[in-house]
C-alpha cells in the first residue's frame, strides 16, 4: 500500500467474528474479504455489479460485493458463503445443488446460494418463475439455469417437510 | 484496487452533508445505494475528488404519509420501498414499477433517490416519479427547494439539481381511489433496464377513461408527461380497442425515441405502442374480475 493511500479503521463481525482492521477507503467489501481475510468463496466477476459471483450478505440482506466499499462495512454484520456453510444455513441447499449437478465450475454458485436462500427465507414456496427472478441477477455460463432452478425447488420442499 | 484515489467523507448529519457539498459541489459524488455510481468509479468512469457518503445520515431512509402526502425518503432502498404496506396504498404505481427495477441484491441496496439523481433515460422510477407528478425535494446549505417532477429530468444523466444540492425525498399526493394504475415493460432479462416502459394512472368510471397521464421510460431521453396521447384517450372506453390504437398511431408524432445502432428508434416506438395496446387489455381484464 502506498503511503499517500487513505485508510480508515473499521469494526465489524465476519461470520460471527469481531474484525478490527486498516482498509484502503477505496478497498471494495469483496476484494476485502477475499484479500485480507482470506475468504476467497465470495468471487470477483464482473466488477460492476452484473454477475452476482461477489456476493456476501451484510446485516441479513444479499448484496453485490463489489458494489459496496470495506469501509461502508463499518459497524455491519457480514456473512460469507465460508460463515453460511458453518453454519449450516446453506446445507439443504448444498446438497440440492451437488445431488442435481447444478453447478459445473463452480464460480457462480456462492453468489446464488447467498441469493437462494434469501429467497427460501422470505418465501417458502416459490414456483419457477419466482425462483427465475430472484436469480436473475446470478450469471452462470456453464449450466443453463436448468438445474440450479431445480436445486432451488427441490431445497425449498425439502425445507418445508 | 479499481477506483481512482478520492477522499473518502462520511457525515453523520444532514448539517455536514450540505455542508460538504456547499465546500465540493462538482467534484465530489454523493454515495448512497452505489449500486450505478460503483460501477463507474470501478471502470474509471466517474473519478470524483471527493465522495460523501450518506449512508449514516438519520431519518434519510423515511417511508411515511406526512399530511396527505407520501413521503419516500432518497435513500430508501428499492426493497423496501417495493415492500411498503404505506406505499402499497398510498402510491401503488411505484411497487408496480419496483418489481421491474434491477435484481433482488441491487434492490437491497440501491435507492429511490439515486434513481431520480441519476436521470438514466431507462430507468423506471423517474418515469413513475413523473406519473404521479412528485415533488422532488432538494436541500442545501442555504434552504429547500421543491422541484416538481415534471421539471427536474432536463436529459440523458441530468438534472436540474445544482451540485450544491442534496436529494432528500420525494413527495406524492394522493390520487383518487378511482384511479387505476399500470406499470409494463419490454427488457432483454427480467431486471434490466427497459428497451421500453410505459407508466399509467388514470380514473376510470363507467369503463370510461376520464383523466390520465402516461409516460414512458427507455424511449425519450427523459421521461414526461403526454398531454397529446392523454387527451386522445380521456374519454375513451377502455373496450374501444380503435380509439387506443388510434392514440398509439399517433405515438410517431409525440415521441422523440433515443437513437441508437442495437435498438433502432421505430423499434422503440414499436414498442411504445404495442406498451399502450397492453395497458388497455390490462385495464380491461381487471375490470373483469
Amino acid at each position: 500500500m502506498t503511503v499517500d493511500e487513505e485508510t480508515l479503521t473499521i469494526t465489524c463481525t465476519v461470520n460471527g467474528e469481531a474484525v478490527r482492521d486498516v482498509v484502503p477507503v477505496r478497498r471494495s467489501l469483496v476484494d476485502w474479504v477475499r484479500h485480507d481475510l482470506g475468504l476467497t468463496g465470495s468471487h470477483v466477476g464482473c466488477e460492476h455489479g452484473v454477475c452476482g459471483a461477489c456476493h456476501v450478505q451484510v446485516d441479513g440482506r444479499v448484496v453485490r460485493g463489489c458494489l459496496m466499499l470495506a469501509v461502508q462495512a463499518d459497524g455491519a454484520r457480514v456473512e460469507t458463503v465460508e460463515g453460511a456453510t458453518r453454519s449450516g444455513r446453506v446445507a439443504v441447499l448444498q446438497d440440492c445443488f451437488f445431488e442435481r449437478a447444478a453447478l459445473q465450475c463452480g464460480f457462480c454458485t456462492p453468489g446464488i446460494l447467498l441469493q437462494a436462500a434469501e429467497l427460501l427465507e422470505h418465501t417458502p414456496a416459490p414456483d419457477r418463475a419466482e425462483i427465475r427472478a430472484a436469480l436473475s441477477g446470478n450469471i452462470c455460463r456453464c449450466t443453463g439455469y436448468q438445474a440450479i432452478v431445480e436445486a432451488v425447488e427441490e431445497a425449498a420442499g425439502r425445507l418445508r417437510a | 484496487m479499481k477506483p481512482a484515489r478520492f477522499r473518502y467523507l462520511r457525515p453523520e448529519t444532514l448539517e455536514e452533508a450540505l455542508a460538504m457539498l456547499a465546500e465540493w459541489g462538482d467534484d465530489a459524488a454523493v454515495l448512497a445505494g452505489g449500486q450505478s455510481l460503483v460501477p463507474m468509479l470501478n471502470l474509471r468512469m466517474a473519478q470524483p475528488a471527493v465522495l460523501i457518503d450518506v449512508n449514516r445520515i438519520a431519518g434519510l431512509d423515511r417511508i411515511e404519509i406526512i399530511g396527505e402526502r407520501l413521503h419516500v425518503g432518497a435513500r430508501a432502498r428499492h426493497a423496501e420501498v417495493l415492500r411498503s404496506a404505506t406505499v402499497a396504498r398510498a402510491a401503488p404505481l411505484l411497487a408496480l414499477a419496483l418489481g421491474n427495477v434491477a435484481h433482488e441484491a441491487v434492490r437491497n441496496r440501491g435507492t429511490f433517490g439515486g434513481s431520480l439523481a441519476l436521470a438514466d433515460p431507462a430507468a423506471e422510477i423517474p418515469a413513475v416519479t413523473v406519473c404521479l407528478d412528485g415533488a422532488i425535494l432538494a436541500r442545501s446549505s442555504t434552504g429547500e427547494r421543491r422541484i416538481p417532477a415534471a421539471s427536474f429530468f432536463e436529459g440523458v444523466y441530468t438534472t436540474a439539481l445544482r451540485p450544491e444540492e442534496l436529494l432528500v425525498g420525494v413527495d406524492f399526493a394522493p390520487l383518487g381511489p378511482d384511479f387505476r394504475f399500470c406499470f409494463r415493460e419490454v427488457s432483454r432479462r427480467h431486471g434490466d433496464f427497459a428497451l421500453a416502459a410505459i407508466a399509467f394512472a388514470g380514473r376510470i368510471e363507467a369503463g370510461r377513461v376520464g383523466e390520465c397521464r402516461v409516460v414512458f421510460a427507455g424511449v425519450e431521453e427523459s421521461p414526461r408527461r403526454l398531454a397529446a396521447v392523454e387527451a386522445a384517450l380521456a374519454g375513451a372506453a377502455v373496450s374501444d380497442e380503435q380509439a387506443w390504437r388510434a392514440a398509439g398511431d399517433g405515438l410517431g408524432a409525440v415521441l422523440d425515441p433515443i437513437e441508437g445502432a442495437e435498438y433502432p428508434a421505430a423499434y422503440r416506438l414499436l414498442l411504445a405502442r404495442n406498451l399502450l395496446l397492453e395497458t388497455r387489455r390490462q385495464l380491461e381484464e381487471e375490470a373483469a374480475r
